[in-house]
């Protein structure tokens, strides 16, 4: 059997060594506490924005508001501090903790802007306004399926960035055009280029295509690995995550 | 950036592996998880067929949850039966993580297929193939140590599948399969492994040295309440209404000590059979009258018909003499 068949590329096993952001943020070190919920605000920001305005049906300027109050109140509240994960993921008990904030608000018709510590941290809303559209509600899908989906699509762009940045910092600039052409392009499978007019395209042979996305896709696997273990507190929480996205491949 | 949904499952099958050439297998949906595995359909490239791919679920007790995961592969291998989903291809993934690949079986699970109210007969059908699967294993040194209405699959064509071998006990003494026999020391003493409610008691306190073939047959027990009662022996009594033998079946399985239970899941299967033919069962002593009852219950037909024949002989009699 061919080895490099996983998410974690040739011969990857789960990094192990990452700091995860969700253990520091539960750090009793304030200081290593707000860096870290810097990073899970960072994270987790756009997925609960679109959570609210699709599910909680808050207006912009409300789902703006209750994102910023929810981080800086959890912040303040250390509401992270009881996540245990061997009971669930940690996405998971964000969101659980972001429908008890927003149902308090809601109740309380409170819409005050909280500033905390994390007022500093800028939330592009903008851009998560213009794609609200494309991310609209799918009909019969649930509370949860929506906050996983965004977390889906959020890790994959963190990766995504990442996969970028290593790229030029290794001088595969070449790479990370083939794979942007073939794999990030908004088609449909069937129309994705082939090998040979990527060659073309590109005026390369077409086994250097074949290398080029070869490789750049293990780095990609790699570094949705590296994503995962930051996102998750524990070896079998991450486990249980690159599990549960193998799932989500056809999905 | 905000990635489309397209992109998003494009990555997602980069990522899961489903786009490296060379593997063999595309993996599809998730379609089960347990403590130890989670279980994708996946496609086989190269035979162009559906098959079930189970992938151990990594985490700090790994290496053990490997050997389990490879163990059951082994155990599977080696018993081939009607009731038992073969296994096609064993490996490791690039993560180091294991996996091997079955058959995908298409069908419902015991407790999905047993909401619809199956006849009690079809019901009862079912479990006897249950045991005969379960005997098989034990004949083999294998005890399953895990039935319980979510591990057993009915088939579209009517088969009665065992599925989830991953606790099975391999028994030293008995004549199984070399390769399933090397990894026995699987389970430290006190660990324990099993689902309550179908748990036999020496399950549940960790005694491993005191599993044997009874101890399923406790759990085959709680399985036949399951389908008499739609829920687990620690739910409730049977219903009122249950035939006595058939009660006093579950009772014997269910007893605490071993040595009161069934001593295989043959004797069991005979006695379940018995029940369906109206013979007498082992489990449920009859008196004489009972034994009057039971022999008029099953040969009511012919019971009917000499006495009516009779009834009409003596009324030809007393007319033809008035």
């Amino acid at each position: 059997m061919e080895k490099d068949t996983d998410i974690g590329g040739r011969e990857r096993r789960f990094p192990a060594t990452r700091h995860s952001m969700v253990e520091g943020a539960r750090s009793p070190d304030p200081e290593q506490r707000r860096l870290a919920f810097e990073r899970v605000v960072q994270a987790y920001w756009k997925p609960v924005y679109v959570y609210l305005r699709l599910r909680w049906g808050a207006s912009a300027e409300d789902a703006k508001d209750l994102t910023q109050g929810f981080f800086a109140r959890a912040l303040e509240k250390r509401f992270f501090d009881p996540y245990d994960p061997a009971r669930a993921r940690f996405r998971t008990f964000l969101r659980t903790c972001l429908d008890g904030y927003a149902a308090n608000e809601q109740a309380a018709e409170r819409r005050l802007k909280r500033g905390g510590g994390v007022a500093v941290l800028s939330f592009d809303f903008a851009t998560a306004e213009r794609d609200l559209p494309a991310l609209s509600l799918s009909t019969g899908e649930d509370a949860d399926a929506v906050f996983h989906r965004e977390w889906v699509r959020a890790v994959c762009a963190e990766a995504v960035e990442n996969l970028r940045r290593r790229c030029r910092e290794s001088g595969r600039e070449r790479a990370l055009a083939v794979f942007e052409r073939c794999d990030l392009s908004d088609l449909a499978d069937a129309d994705r280029p082939s090998y040979a007019a990527l060659a073309a395209e590109f005026g390369i042979p077409l086994t250097e295509v074949t290398n080029l996305l070869a490789s750049a896709r293990r780095l990609f696997r790699a570094t949705m690995l590296e994503t995962l273990r930051v996102r998750t507190a524990s070896d079998e929480e991450f486990a249980d995550e690159v599990l549960w996205l193998r799932g989500r491949s056809s999905a | 950036m905000t990635l489309p949904d397209a992109t998003v499952g494009h990555l997602l099958r980069i990522a899961g592996g489903a786009e490296v050439p060379g593997w063999r297998y595309e993996l599809r949906e998730e379609i089960g998880r347990g403590g130890m595995g989670v279980v994708y359909r996946a496609h086989d490239r190269e035979l162009q067929r559906d098959v079930a791919l189970k992938v151990l679920r990594a985490g700090a007790d790994a290496g053990d949850l490997a050997r389990r995961l490879h163990r059951e592969a082994r155990v599977l291998a080696s018993l081939e039966h009607p009731g038992m989903v073969p296994v096609h291809d064993v490996g490791v993934l690039a993560d180091g993580l294991g996996f091997y690949v079955m058959k995908l079986v298409r069908g419902r699970r015991l407790d999905q297929w047993a909401a619809g109210a199956p006849a009690m007969s079809e019901r009862l059908r079912a479990f006897e193939r249950i045991c005969e699967t379960v005997a098989f294993a034990h004949a083999h040194g294998v005890v399953h140590r895990d039935l319980k209405p979510g591990n057993v699959m009915l088939g579209a064509f009517g088969e009665v599948l065992v599925m989830d071998w991953g606790v099975a006990k391999v028994l030293s003494d008995a004549g199984v399969a070399s390769a399933a026999t090397a990894v026995d020391g699987e389970t430290a003493a006190g660990t324990v492994l099993g689902t309550p409610g179908y748990m036999a008691p020496e399950q549940a306190a960790g005694d491993s040295r005191a599993i044997d073939a009874r101890t399923d047959v406790y759990a085959l027990g709680g399985l036949l309440h399951f389908l008499l009662a739609g829920s687990p022996p620690t739910a409730g009594p049977l219903p009122r209404g249950t035939p006595r033998p058939l009660a006093a079946i579950v009772q014997r399985c269910l007893a605490v000590a071993r040595t009161e239970r069934y001593a295989s899941a043959t004797d069991l299967a005979a006695d379940v059979r018995a029940f369906q033919a109206r013979d007498p069962v082992s489990a449920y002593p009859e008196t004489p009258l009972r034994k009057a009852r039971r022999i008029v219950s099953r040969y009511r037909v012919p019971i009917a018909l000499v006495l009516t024949y009779m009834l009409i002989r003596v009324a030809l009699i007393f007319w033809t003499r008035g």
